[in-house]
């Protein structure tokens, strides 16, 4: 059984004919949801190629930017599956940044969630256009031919072609405007854990990174910036930095000072040589603590509503039970192991730019406005990504690039150090949350009311309608009051790894458990009973997560604790396990995640990524945050910056709930619920309730 | 300046370069193998290490003159076609996501299972705590490690 499908306007396919090149298909994935009407207007921009040469290598480039969540791998597989392809002879290559092709960005789980019909459509016409050329070959009814493995067979006749031996004549075929799908039962790939197109490369240095990459005649260089956020250059002395051996150039530009080199070291020593004197600006006195204060203070004013049902401040008052909480996250750097970086090169009326970027189209609009130049004279190559996690959705890493090269009649790669990364970041907002609830007299909650107050900042909105921030209140509570205020804080932030569903799964997944204990219920069935039956797959992954835990039946000195969120369409459950020792030393056993993501395509790039969102969120919950003191970051390195490490990894179990729905985000929607699951289960460890993250072990000790 | 003489991947090198240079960027910039990579530059996270004398070493903090005399040995070096246990036992479990700290903790795990070689998960905990991997393939990497293990 297979099901037609007709090629819509929209997929905008197209054959190149070019003599001794194969079949090469180019056809357009809309990036965003829907297209843009300037994009549906133009007509046909490709933005993905599949090509398949004469021997039968299938070479398909993507414009989606890899930087660990395996989408080199997990698209293909998509497009491989329909085309009947020999996955051993599959290649993926990197696309370059087209302005004509619209954003490239990749972010918002969306790679799948939105490439998937597409490419499968993509796939399937290249197979029938080989079917056919097979069919004409051997003068037979096509219906008669089926495709496999990289060949077109003819049963009846025992004969075989393979799609090398088939390009040449395929490529003269019209494109079919109607193509068949494969039935889902019959899929050989999708739903398979294959083995990454770039696993091999990653284990014997030959991955090119962004870091990596070299030009001829290249220089090196850093910036020397202002510690204080707003701050700027008053005066510089550049005798000492120019006196190093390999220094080339010292210039200024706008985040700072950029000393330029023939090689890393000499500009570091160049760095260290350069004497600024820095005009700190306003924010020079900024402390944590202030900014802590400012969030308290207009969590008091009345916000901006974001959901309101029922009488919340009525119900609570008349509540049997009442809750009242504060709860507060710090500000988080995305700390890719990659430091950041760019190269480019100006000369000639022209800027080419080589990135490690999750949005080359951010790249090309930033070199546009620093050189002048037309889109045309802008090219923008996208590198592999040492990690990501929203920070490379920025530009200003390429901005110091383009800003040097302007200067320079060489091409310039500027690097930053480690402590650049942490001091110069654009963080996750650190927020503070009242929110108090009521319980009627059978323990039912009856009233929540959560002010947040957060910086204002585009990447963190708990607005109810947008899919992508989650589901902000998914339990059945009759009278609920959600409202935002927000305060200028001269701290840049930017989207992090599930945006603002970390702050929000935070503070809603610990206090339903407030709730649930002040209930005397257990956690679990609490949630159960409150889940709203418009989330029937929010409620299948708790009990997925809960069951595959053995909640309820756990080990002497382990405790548990749960918490779900959806997101990026996709649903979470997590169950932790710890055991925290009388010094407060806190153990994490285990982390047993349920996701439902709709019809999986790659189920152990899913645990990966599963593994990857807890290890983040961990890392989050038990060491992370940027605090600041007289306006100056206090975290440079990993010493103070803690990552996670091996010693601390719990045992990590990903379930998949099986789905026929379409394919939705899988990057994000593990790391929301993993620190309330944690906290969660420190409380049943404890009696502790952790209302402030990272947690403090020194509030865990006992006697 | 000094002439500085050591061995990469076996081949014999004589450089003429600050003495005080790391050895990571002596790796990278000059010798142009770059599979060795740059994170902290502070001896906190791995990324950079190679072998010195089958020892693994923090190149970003490792003065150039320390190795004078020595046999270095990069990721690039380890083996000439993915014939490493290691390397083997990496692309059957899966491990990269990003990739970018792997070379670092392939060079830490192949100078543990030279000296160990059925490390226990005491021991790679110990020894593989010093890398670290923002994309949390620690799971991976143990399961690799004991893979490899058994492989050899
Ligand atoms: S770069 Fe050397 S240990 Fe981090
Ligand atoms: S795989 Fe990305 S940092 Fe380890």
């Amino acid at each position: 059984m297979t099901a037609k499908t007709t090629i819509s306007r929209g997929d905008f396919l197209k054959v190149s004919t070019a003599a001794g090149t194969g079949l090469a298909l180019a056809f357009h994935l809309p990036l965003l949801d829907k297209l843009t009407a300037a994009q549906a207007l133009d007509g046909f921009e490709p933005n993905v190629w599949v090509s398949i040469d004469t021997s039968g290598t299938v070479a398909i480039t993507m414009h989606r930017s890899e930087l660990g969540q395996k989408v080199w791998t997990t698209l293909p597989m998509i497009l491989a599956e329909e085309l009947e392809a020999d996955w051993s002879r599959v290649q993926v290559k990197q696309g370059h940044f087209n302005p004509a092709y619209g954003g490239q960005s990749t972010g918002g789980s969306a790679s799948v969630r939105t490439s998937y019909d597409k490419l499968r459509r993509a796939g399937a016409t290249a197979r029938e256009m080989l079917i056919t050329a097979a069919a004409q070959t051997w003068d037979v009814d096509r219906s008669s031919c089926r495709a496999e493995n990289g060949a077109v067979i003819h049963d009846p006749t025992n004969r075989k072609l393979s799609y090398g031996e088939l390009v040449e004549t395929a490529a003269r075929l019209p494109v079919p405007e109607e193509v068949s799908l494969k039935d889902p039962k019959d899929f050989k790939i999708i739903g398979k854990s294959m083995k990454s197109l770039n696993a091999a490369s990653m284990v014997d240095g030959s991955a090119l990174f962004g870091t990596d990459f070299k030009l001829p005649g290249m220089l090196t260089a850093v910036v020397f910036r202002c510690p204080v956020f707003g701050g700027k250059v008053a005066s510089y002395d550049d005798s000492g930095a120019r006196a190093v051996p390999g220094v080339r150039h010292v210039t200024q530009i706008s985040s700072g000072v950029a000393v330029v080199a023939d090689d890393t070291w000499s500009a570091l020593q160049g760095r260290e040589a350069l004497k600024v004197t820095w005009d700190e600006g306003p924010n020079a006195s900024l402390s944590s603590e202030d900014i802590s204060r400012t969030l308290a203070d207009a969590a008091q004013s009345e916000g901006t509503a974001q959901r309101e049902e029922g009488d919340a401040q009525a119900a609570l008052d008349g509540a049997a039970k009442k809750l009242d909480a504060v709860y507060e996250v710090p500000y988080l750097d995305h700390a890719t192991m990659e430091p950041l970086n760019c190269t480019a090169r100006m000369g000639n009326g022209s800027c080419e730019i080589w990135v490690s970027t999750q949005n080359p189209g951010e790249a090309h609009e930033a070199a546009m406005e620093i050189t002048g130049l037309s889109a045309e004279a802008i090219k923008v190559h996208t590198l592999l990504s040492g990690g990501g996690f929203g920070r490379r959705l920025a530009d200003d890493f390429v901005r110091d690039a383009v800003e040097v090269a302007k200067v320079l009649d060489v091409p310039v790669k500027v690097i930053r150090t480690r402590d650049e990364n942490i001091q110069h970041g654009l963080y996750r907002p650190a927020s503070y949350h009242h929110i108090q609830g009521g319980l009627d007299r059978k323990g039912q909650p009856v009233a929540w009311i959560h002010h947040v107050s957060g910086p204002a900042d585009s990447s963190f909105s708990v607005s109810a309608d947008s899919p992508n921030y989650g589901i902000d209140m998914a339990y059945a509570i009759p009278n609920v009051y959600v409202d935002m205020t927000t305060s200028d804080i001269p701290v840049p932030t930017g989207p992090w790894r599930s945006v603002a569903n970390t702050q929000i799964a935070f503070v809603n997944e610990s206090f339903i458990d407030e709730l649930a204990h002040a209930a005397g219920k257990d956690p679990y069935e609490f949630r159960r009973t409150l889940i709203k039956e418009a989330h029937p797959r929010l409620l299948g992954v708790l009990d997925l997560a809960a069951e595959k835990a053995g909640w309820g039946k756990r080990r002497r000195g382990r405790y548990q604790g749960i918490a779900v969120h959806g997101c990026f369409r996709s649903y979470a459950a997590l169950v932790a396990e710890v055991s925290v020792n009388r010094r407060g030393e806190i153990k994490v056993h285990k982390m047993v995640c349920a996701i439902d993501c709709g019809t999986v395509i790659n189920p152990d790039g899913v645990k990966s990524q599963v593994e990857g969102g807890i290890v983040l969120a961990l890392t989050a919950a038990l060491h992370g945050a940027i605090t600041l003191k007289n306006g100056r970051v206090q975290q440079s390195n990993f010493h103070n910056y803690k990552l996670l490490t091996m010693r601390e990894m719990p045992v990590v179990e990903a379930h998949i709930l099986p789905s026929n729905e379409p394919p939705t985000g899988v990057g994000e929607p593990p790391v929301p619920p993993t620190p309330p699951a944690l906290t969660n289960a420190i409380f049943a460890a404890t009696g502790k309730r952790i209302r402030r993250l990272p947690v403090d072990t020194g509030e865990l000790k006992r006697g | 300046m000094a002439q500085i003489a050591f061995t990469i991947n076996g081949q014999p090198k004589s450089l003429e370069l600050d003495p005080a240079t790391r050895l990571l960027w002596v790796i990278r910039d000059t010798l142009g193998l770059t599979g060795t990579k740059y994170s902290c530059g502070m001896s906190l996270c791995g990324s950079c290490t190679v072998h010195k004398d089958g020892e693994a070493i923090r190149s970003c903090t490792t003065p150039v003159s320390a190795v004078a005399g020595s046999e270095i040995t990069t990721i690039e070096g380890l083996s000439a076609d993915l014939s490493h246990p290691l390397q083997r036992a990496w692309i059957e479990e899966e491990v990269s996501q990003c990739g970018y700290c792997q070379p670092g903790q392939i060079m830490i795990a192949a100078a543990l299972l030279a000296k160990k070689r059925r490390p226990s998960d005491r021991d790679i905990d110990t020894t593989m705590s010093r890398a670290l991997c923002r994309c949390g393939t620690y799971q991976r990497i143990r399961r690799a490690i004991h893979r490899a293990a058994r492989e050899v």
